[in-house]
């Protein structure tokens, strides 16, 4: 069973770290449709989180299309359908992007430095390839 | 928003000529896990005790329930569980006494529940209060708090002095408290790593007086860092009116600012001239001691956010 980890004492709140990290997840193949995640109770007690944390984060995932519930048998990750618009989707990723290269190279890092940091932090492109959507 | 379980109206507390707590009125949702936050001294033990009619307010009241504090049934005293700061205990009663002490206050008592905590902190039936360490004697308060199934549990500063291995206890009875969605817990803490998981409310109590009141999520999503850069220099002199701003910090071409979002506020900041502008988010330690820190610019202008409440 997939359990993100939590950081406190952190920028992000604690809902915005599960709602990464099993985007994260799915994005680089750990996490494959139809996989099934922990109950809000059951990945509350586990994390040691508030209950409403944890549902408030399959929430917006559930809302970006990430992930399904179905009644009575749990949570899954969904066979991805886009929720945007292609347009907004390329939106937004042209602003992460723009974000990540300023970032990175504000640090003094080189593009190619940055390029494998980003294929790493995805899980190798590989993965990546078997959950790629048309945009 | 659901029925308030807790309520503060107006509470005001006065010891001699020193104001303990200054007119707080907030309100506690049924099904909510509430820290309250603030200083050593800042008020959260006085109300916490203003609230089980521990002791009477100077103006203001507070209910449970609906009921006055002051005035509260026993079956309504029966539906609290109250774990008092430092967790006292009767010392010389053995462990199984005090379970049958405490279980005759209530008509209902979870022996199973009791059993488990009393394990799980290696305690021994047969054990008296004043020989069990400050852990254990956490454990068997806490137990004797819980088996009593309280709709409302009421826990004053219940980490203090506590190990890592028995706060994190605590922490799981909170999380499992919260199962019966209908409970609802407020405790006051020191320990922001631990508010930071299980609260979804948070009030902050500064000098008695209350300065946030809000949901979790929208005091994370409001206090937030604010940097305006300047070419030539961050200017001299006193800063202007900010609406919202808790504390400020200059370093050669950089303003940093900490601040609530409010209205008003961007346009005050560009007002001052910088050449760019970033927000960005702050963890919950940085965000509660820019309310009650010391340092940097402080205002007045700081009422309580959102919430409604």
């Amino acid at each position: 069973m997939f359990f993100p980890r939590v950081t406190t004492g952190s920028d992000r709140p604690i809902y915005r770290q599960v709602v990464d990290q099993i985007r994260l997840a799915v994005v680089g193949g750990k996490l494959r449709p139809g996989d099934s995640l922990p109950s809000v109770r059951a990945m509350a007690e586990h994390l040691l989180v508030n209950p409403n944390t944890i549902a408030k984060a399959y929430a917006e995932l559930m809302r970006e299309g990430f992930v399904q519930a179905q009644q009575g048998k749990g949570v899954f990750v969904a066979d991805r359908r886009p929720v945007l618009s292609a347009a907004e989707r390329q939106r937004r990723l042209q602003a992460a992007v723009e974000q990540l290269a300023h970032e990175a190279a504000g640090l003094g890092f080189s593009s190619k430095q940055i390029q494998e940091a980003l294929a790493k932090k995805l899980g190798g492109m590989a993965g990546m390839g078997e959950t790629e959507q048309k945009p | 928003m659901s029925e308030a379980v807790i309520q503060f109206e107006n509470l005001t507390h006065w010891y001699g000529k020193h104001c303990a707590v200054d007119q707080v009125s907030l309100a506690v949702p049924r099904g909510s896990v509430f820290a309250l936050l603030g200083r050593n001294g800042s008020g959260k033990s006085t109300m916490i005790r203003a609230l089980l009619g521990l002791q009477k307010p100077t103006r203001g009241r507070s209910r449970v329930f609906g009921e006055d504090s002051m005035d509260l049934a026993p079956q309504t005293r029966g539906r609290i569980g109250y774990l008092a700061e430092g967790h006292p205990l009767f010392g010389w009663m053995k462990v199984g006494e005090a379970e049958r002490f405490e279980r005759s206050f209530y008509d209902s008592w979870n022996e199973r529940m009791f059993a488990a905590v009393v394990e799980h902190f290696r305690i021994g039936r047969k054990q008296r209060g004043k020989d069990l360490s400050r852990g254990q004697r956490a454990g068997l308060a806490l137990a004797l708090t819980l088996a009593s199934e309280p709709e409302v549990l009421v826990l004053d500063d219940p980490a203090m002095g506590l190990d890592p291995v028995a706060r994190q206890d605590f922490l799981e009875s909170i999380v499992l408290t919260t199962r019966d969605s209908g409970r609802t817990v407020f405790f006051s803490s020191h320990i922001l790593a631990d508010v930071e998981r299980v609260a979804d409310h948070v009030a902050i109590l500064d000098q008695g007086v209350l300065r946030v009141c809000c949901p979790m999520e929208v005091f994370r999503q409001k206090v937030r860092r604010v940097v305006a850069t300047f070419k030539e220099g961050v200017p001299a002199g006193k800063l202007p009116d900010i609406p919202g701003l808790l504390y400020a910090v200059r370093c050669a071409d950089e303003l940093s600012l900490v601040a609530v979002e409010r209205s008003g506020q961007k346009e005050a900041i560009w007002a001052l001239g910088p050449a760019a502008v970033t927000e960005e988010p702050i963890s919950l330690d940085e965000a509660v001691i820019a309310y009650l820190g010391e340092h940097g610019v402080r205002t007045s202008l700081l009422e309580k956010i959102g919430g409604g409440q």
